[in-house]
């Protein structure tokens, strides 16, 4: 071969024998995996638009019996069992998850579409990290500053969505276990296999029944869940329109509420910031999991003196941007994970075009089969158009420019969200006064998309209210001084 | 030496006319002057060690198997400068190393040669007898490698021993005490005397990163001496810890790259030391090959300074050919 041959790659996959697929899931409930009398779905490869096995769902007696299930879990063993007693459960599940990470990271990229580079190094270490994290607070509860003595509060109805599947799971079922209480958690319609085999770990674990009950279905079962009279805490993570819907339906019943929804995250990068890794910031911002994330840096905000430079540097790599099969390791973008989603970046990205934004697509080959959409980056993009406003949950990027710093944090702050944020410079006062004024849960400066179970997580407006992870996270699964315990 | 006129004057002088004249107008800017040169080095953009490490470590997780593994293994075999850089070097020594350059592994013929054999300037002439005819290049550390503490006179009579003797490549060291003490023109200005003391030898030129300590000063390093005229430039002599490391180099890269998109100019990147498996090497061009761009996988445009590096990816070579690992015995060791 000569030297001008072009290095192409030899396909490297996972072996999809490695997620021990099963042709059917069931619900989980009080210990046991029972057949749901909903109607079963089908879960897809969205890469291959192949079932991939079909699932049982809660009808709404399932949902009851579940909520009954996590009751009596709570009156007669977890609600009472010391914290450090909760502990050696929580570590047990998450040295369980690292024993069998490559099983989970391949189902989780068979069923979500995500590469699975991404499912092996993020997904599923960090879903072990939350149980580790949270496993170190059961005992420590009375110190975390929410008083001497701060209770669980009692069962909580989790719903999930379809981006972090396990991920999420572990993010909502760790800190409610660690502060006391007992769980009925949905996973999302698209995405349900890998929280199932984290009710196979639970088992393995040894947890008592009814601590933790999964109850797969569509948006019904959800539904059914939160406004179910039996749970005293409803979490949330998904859109804001159904965070909304949630809210309206929670409101007086006493129960309490957190929201994790939508966002429209600002990266801003200054004049003076390090391009390069700006640039990689970026990229990881909104490519990251095809952009299927909620904190995504879905508008950069650039400022105009280095706006082509930056521009010409950003194109060039998201070109060499890998799409394709996401069980092979060196995919770096994946499938969209249903054909529905793929159809709301489409329509989006047209509206895009419509209103005169400037489309650029990676020339990367796209896949004939599966659901797949190129990353792309639409510039000359200003406030007043949708794809500057509406979360689009896809790999597409929003350039806008500023010009000061004022403009910067105005044009920042103009979004009805406030999830996450980004800031890119080298001067270190400048990152603090722009985090003082960004209204966004997360600020990141010089990076973007780090996740730890020690840094708390949510948002502002209509991107929900509440903290996940740290120990601003644990309020949300303690009831302190006078408020009740929903016994 | 030392008056600042001086300095300033020598390095319009002797820049203007070997380097300026093809530069585009704000590079050439850049070395009219030190107060110039200080400020455009001085304003190139940061480097976030966070985010550089970051990305160097993902770009290290991707996976070559099969073919494009095989392909790497003789990618990198031709990129590499054979090296012997001891004190207790003889000509025995080089000449072992010189038959070992022509024919890496004895058994397989169809084996490429490495690109060059790098010793002292002395023992140029015995390598450049050996590999006459092969295609294989003989380089040369010179200027008073691998500390630089020496005279200008010294240096570039170190560098004219390693030329006349034959050497067709030279790897100059630069005076990392002039650079951390800020005197910038000084180091360009010795980087284009030695160029020009090498005639039609290729220059590299060693910027010690592991002396340099930071990101941000490697990244200022870089431009300096593609701006002096380095043909190469090259992470470590071998003889400080750290040498080469993945993040060095894919910071390196990226100003070749920018070079090229300002200049037009394809210049070359070498780390050197401590990289010693197949699995470093291939990660090595994979920074090459998503950082830089494909181009630079080419032996004019990427070198490896290593010397145990070879035997690792003739045994690796030969595992992929033939199935199985056949063990440290099956190659030679020179």
């Amino acid at each position: 071969m000569t030297s001008n041959d072009v290095w192409e790659y030899a396909p490297a996959p996972e072996s999809r024998e490695i997620a021990n697929l099963k042709p059917s899931y069931r619900m989980f409930v009080d210990g046991e995996f029972v057949d749901g009398a909903g109607e079963p779905l089908k879960s897809i490869n969205p890469a291959t638009e192949e079932v991939l096995a079909e699932v049982s769902t809660a009808a709404p007696s399932d949902v009851d019996r579940a909520v009954q299930a996590a009751r009596r879990a709570y009156d007669e063993v977890w609600g009472r069992m010391p914290g450090r007693e909760r502990a050696k459960y929580l570590f047990r599940v998450a040295r369980l998850i690292q024993e069998r990470g490559r099983e989970l990271a391949v189902l989780e990229t068979l069923d979500n579409g995500k590469p699975i580079k991404e499912s092996r190094d993020v997904d599923v270490p960090t879903a072990a990290a939350h149980f580790f994290h949270h496993a170190g607070w059961a005992d420590k509860l009375a110190h975390a500053g929410y008083g001497p003595d701060p209770r669980p509060i009692g069962v909580a109805g989790q719903v999930i969505p379809w981006n972090f599947p396990l991920l999420m799971a572990a993010w909502k079922i760790a800190p409610a276990l660690a502060c006391g209480n007992t769980v009925v958690l949905k996973p999302a319609e698209t995405t349900p296999l890998t929280a199932l085999v984290l009710g196979e770990i639970l088992q393995q674990a040894e947890l008592p029944p009814g601590v933790v009950n999964i109850v797969p279905g569509a948006g019904d079962v959800g539904a059914r869940l939160v406004r179910h009279e039996g749970i005293d805490k409803v979490a949330f993570t998904g859109s804001t329109e159904v965070g909304k819907e949630i809210q309206r339906a929670v409101a007086g019943t006493g129960r309490r509420l957190t929201l994790e929804l939508g966002g429209k995250a600002a990266n801003v990068v200054f004049d003076d910031a390090p391009l390069d890794q700006a640039v990689e910031g970026i990229v990881n911002g909104i490519f990251f999991n095809q952009g299927h994330v909620c904190c995504a840096g879905s508008r950069l905000l650039v400022q105009e003196s280095i706006a082509e430079e930056l521009l010409d540097r950003l194109r060039q790599r998201v070109a060499t941007l890998r799409l394709g099969d996401p069980l092979d390791k060196n995919t770096d973008v994946g499938a969209i994970n249903s054909r529905a989603q793929l159809e709301k970046i489409r329509e989006l990205a047209d509206a895009g075009d419509a209103e005169g934004a400037q489309r650029w697509t990676s020339p990367c080959p796209v896949p004939e089969k599966g659901f797949f959409f190129a990353p792309t980056v639409f510039s000359n993009v200003h406030q007043a158009m949708r794809i500057a406003r509406e979360e689009i949950f896809g790999p597409v990027l929003s350039v806008l420019t500023f010009r000061t710093p004022d403009e910067a944090v105005a044009k920042a702050n103009n979004t009805p969200y406030g999830l996450s944020a980004g800031i890119w410079t080298e001067k270190g006062s400048r990152i603090l006064w722009m985090a003082q004024r960004m209204r966004a849960g997360v600020v990141w400066a010089n990076t973007f998309n780090r996740f730890d179970p020690t840094a708390p997580f949510g948002g502002y407006q209509e991107s929900g209210f509440g903290r996940e992870g740290g120990r601003a996270g644990l309020a949300a699964y303690l009831a302190t001084g006078d408020e009740g315990t929903g016994n | 030496m030392g008056v600042p006129s001086t300095t300033a004057s020598a390095v319009s002088t002797a820049s203007a006319g070997a380097v300026s004249a093809t530069l585009p107008a704000h590079l050439a800017d850049a070395v009219r002057d030190d107060a110039a040169l200080r400020r455009f080095l001085h304003g190139l953009p940061g480097v976030d060690q966070v985010g550089l490490e970051q990305r160097a470590a993902g770009l290290a997780t991707r996976s070559i198997k099969k073919a494009a593994k095989l392909w790497a293994i003789d990618t990198a075999i031709r990129m590499v400068d054979l090296t012997t850089l001891e004190g207790a070097d003889t000509p025995g020594k080089v000449r072992s190393l010189c038959a070992k350059a022509r024919r890496p592994d004895p058994e397989r013929p169809d084996v490429p040669r490495v690109a060059a054999v790098c010793v002292y300037p002395d023992l140029v002439e015995v390598a450049v007898a050996e590999l006459a005819g092969t295609g294989v290049g003989v380089a040369s550390v010179a200027t008073a490698f691998p500390s630089g503490r020496s005279s200008r006179a010294v240096k570039l009579a170190d560098t004219r021993l390693a030329v006349e003797a034959g050497a067709s490549e030279v790897d100059m060291v630069i005076d990392r005490g002039a650079f951390l003490s800020g005197r910038y023109g000084e180091v360009f200005e010795e980087i284009v005397a030695v160029r020009e003391a090498c005639g039609e030898a290729h220059l590299k030129v060693i910027l010690e990163t592991g002396e340099l300590a930071t990101y941000d000063n490697v990244r200022r390093a870089s431009w300096l001496a593609l701006l002096a005229g380095a043909d190469f430039i090259k992470t470590s002599t071998g003889k400080v810890s750290p040498a080469a490391t993945l993040p060095v180099t894919h910071l390196m890269l990226g100003a070749v790259r920018d070079w090229h998109a300002q200049t037009g100019e394809a210049r070359g990147v070498k780390p050197a030391g401590g990289i010693r498996t197949t699995k470093d090497a291939v990660r090595y061009l994979v920074a090459v090959h998503e950082v830089a761009g494909p181009r630079w996988l080419d032996p004019h445009l990427f070198r490896f300074g290593a010397s145990s590096l070879l035997n690792d990816l003739l045994m690796q070579r030969r595992t992929q050919l033939d199935g199985h690992y056949s063990g440290p015995d099956y190659v030679t060791v020179d």
